[in-house]
């Protein structure tokens, strides 16, 4: 049991050591790469003087406010897309023209309108974090189980009822996939903008390291965003198993 | 109920309480029923039998008011249907499908008193009395992936009760269930049926459950459907799975309906 458990560790286990004798052996001095050890260090110093809790509370709070935003419009949109079919209609071109800009393209006239800070970091992510609950809610909106509308229409539940007792609560474990797909990506593009432009958070501090040529401490940052990641996706993970255990969705490809 | 009560002198002189008049109807521009004419009396207890195909299914969409007809009327207490009435309960094959899988057997018995506006005070004791009579007491906090088929389906009969219908419509109801089940289902659909005097059309594939159940078979031939057979069942109630089933008159219905099968299959 322990042994199966340890597999899937072994293989970094081995590739972190091999990093670390290479390291060692070449006597690394590089603007680029650091030996495991030092990044190990470096994250560690980082955590003690605070800097790294005060990056990643100001990622995660954008990424959060960002993901919240924007998950209630696409949910909104996408309830009302999948129940009202004249809307769907009406608005599928405009949908379908202003889905595809990449949310970083907004940048330019995010950073015009909102200027450096929280305000526009939360705008562009909330831009992107609106898609994917809008398509998946729509969906799940439409694929509710035809029969449970049948009896809807037998009992003669007001349209309202018909969403609020049927609809939402069927298509709702979907929708917790889509947001939990939405959190993935408004990590993804927080740290981005904060790369790109925004002297806040994780990425801007992964771009102060690089360029006081901190190898160890960028790697170590490169390090803790993936950790934060990871993290982030297993407690939804699990709170999706809590959530909807007994009827468990059917697993969308991430 | 009260439409149910103050109709029946009114309805009788017009043929029934649920009437097809001439009914036909077209589905994905196929003929699927086609002068469909037929009446059933308050308190009746009509079975609907026929190939696949015959449009059963169909017809008791129709009279649940979940398909319109394209040709003649479908009426129920002397006027025609405009569309699903609460006072009319559906009860569907795939009870799986039928039921909400988010709520316990409990919530899924009061969705039907939500819809019918009746104050939450008043829901639990109501609901409790109704898993109680389809023999599902305590076991109102189940889902319905925690309770066998046979349950389930009684979970959406009991849900279909709490409409208090005039009307129970079933679709082969039992189709999915193994034969001791079903037997036992069938006993338990009678004396609620008895006991609430609500008129039914059970619509099944299983001949002699239909001559068990009712007071009448109807026979449906194929393409497109209408009607080939209408036998007065005279079989004493209560009914008896054995004495019932042993019955001369049971035998000669029964052999009366396979030939008609028989025949409308050929």
């Amino acid at each position: 049991m322990i042994a199966d458990r340890a597999k899937p560790f072994v293989l970094p286990l081995v590739l972190v050591a091999a990093a670390e004798i290479a390291a060692r052996a070449s006597h690394l001095q590089s603007d680029t790469l650091a030996a495991p050890s030092e990044i190990a260090v470096a994250l560690a110093a980082s955590a003690v003087d605070g800097s790294l809790l005060v990056a990643t509370r100001d990622t995660l709070l954008s990424a959060f406010a960002g993901l919240l935003i924007g998950a209630a419009i696409g949910l909104g949109a996408g309830l009302a897309l999948g129940l009202v079919d004249i809307l769907d209609r009406a608005l599928e071109v405009t949908i379908e023209a202003i889905r595809p800009i990449p949310s970083v393209a907004l940048l330019p006239i995010a950073l015009i309108a909102l200027g450096f800070g929280y305000r526009m970091e939360i705008a562009i992510v909330a831009f992107a974090c609106v898609w994917p609950v809008l398509i998946f809610t729509r969906a799940a909106v439409r694929d509710v189980e035809p029969r449970l509308s049948e009896v809807a229409r037998a009992l003669r539940l007001t349209p309202w009822a018909k969403a609020t007792k049927i609809v939402v609560p069927a298509a709702l474990p979907r929708i917790f996939v889509a947001f939990r797909l939405a959190a993935g990506i408004a990590l993804i593009v927080a740290v981005t903008v904060e790369i790109a432009v925004n002297p806040l958070g994780l990425g801007a501090a992964i771009m102060t390291a690089q360029q006081s040529l901190r190898p160890a401490l960028m790697l170590a940052l490169l390090v803790w965003i993936g950790l934060v990641g990871f993290a982030l996706n297993a407690a939804l993970v699990l709170a999706q198993r809590r959530l909807f255990g007994r009827f468990a969705p059917v697993e969308e490809p991430r | 109920m009260n439409a149910r009560t103050g109709g029946v002198a009114a309805t009788a002189s017009r043929g029934g309480q649920i009437a097809f008049a001439g009914v036909g109807i077209e589905l994905g521009g196929k003929t699927i029923i086609e002068n469909l004419s037929f009446a059933v009396s308050p308190g009746e207890f009509v079975c609907i039998v026929g190939a696949s195909g015959c449009g059963k299914t169909t017809a008791l969409r129709l009279a649940a008011g979940l398909y319109r007809p394209s040709r003649g009327t479908v009426s129920f207490s002397g006027a025609a249907m405009a569309g699903p009435r609460r006072d009319i309960a559906i009860v569907f094959q795939d009870y799986g499908k039928a039921l909400l899988p988010w709520r316990t057997a409990a919530g899924n018995v009061a969705l039907a008193l939500e819809a019918a506006g009746v104050p939450s005070a008043q829901r639990a004791p109501r609901i409790d009395a109704l898993l109680d009579k389809v023999g599902l007491p305590a076991h109102g906090a189940k889902y319905p992936s925690e309770m066998s088929g046979g349950m389930q389906q009684r979970l959406q009969i009991a849900r279909c009760l709490a409409q208090e219908p005039a009307a129970l419509l079933m679709d082969e109801p039992f189709g999915a269930l193994d034969a001791m089940t079903r037997q036992g289902l069938q006993d338990e659909v009678l004396a609620l049926v008895g006991a609430s005097g609500a008129t039914v059309i059970f619509v099944t594939h299983d001949l002699e459950e239909a001559i068990y159940l009712g007071d009448r078979v109807i026979g449906l031939l194929p393409h497109p459907g209408r009607i080939g057979l209408d036998l007065e069942v005279d079989l004493p109630r209560p009914r008896d799975q054995l004495a019932t089933r042993e019955h001369p008159e049971f035998l000669r219905l029964r052999r009366e309906l396979f030939d008609f099968i028989r025949t409308s299959e050929a």
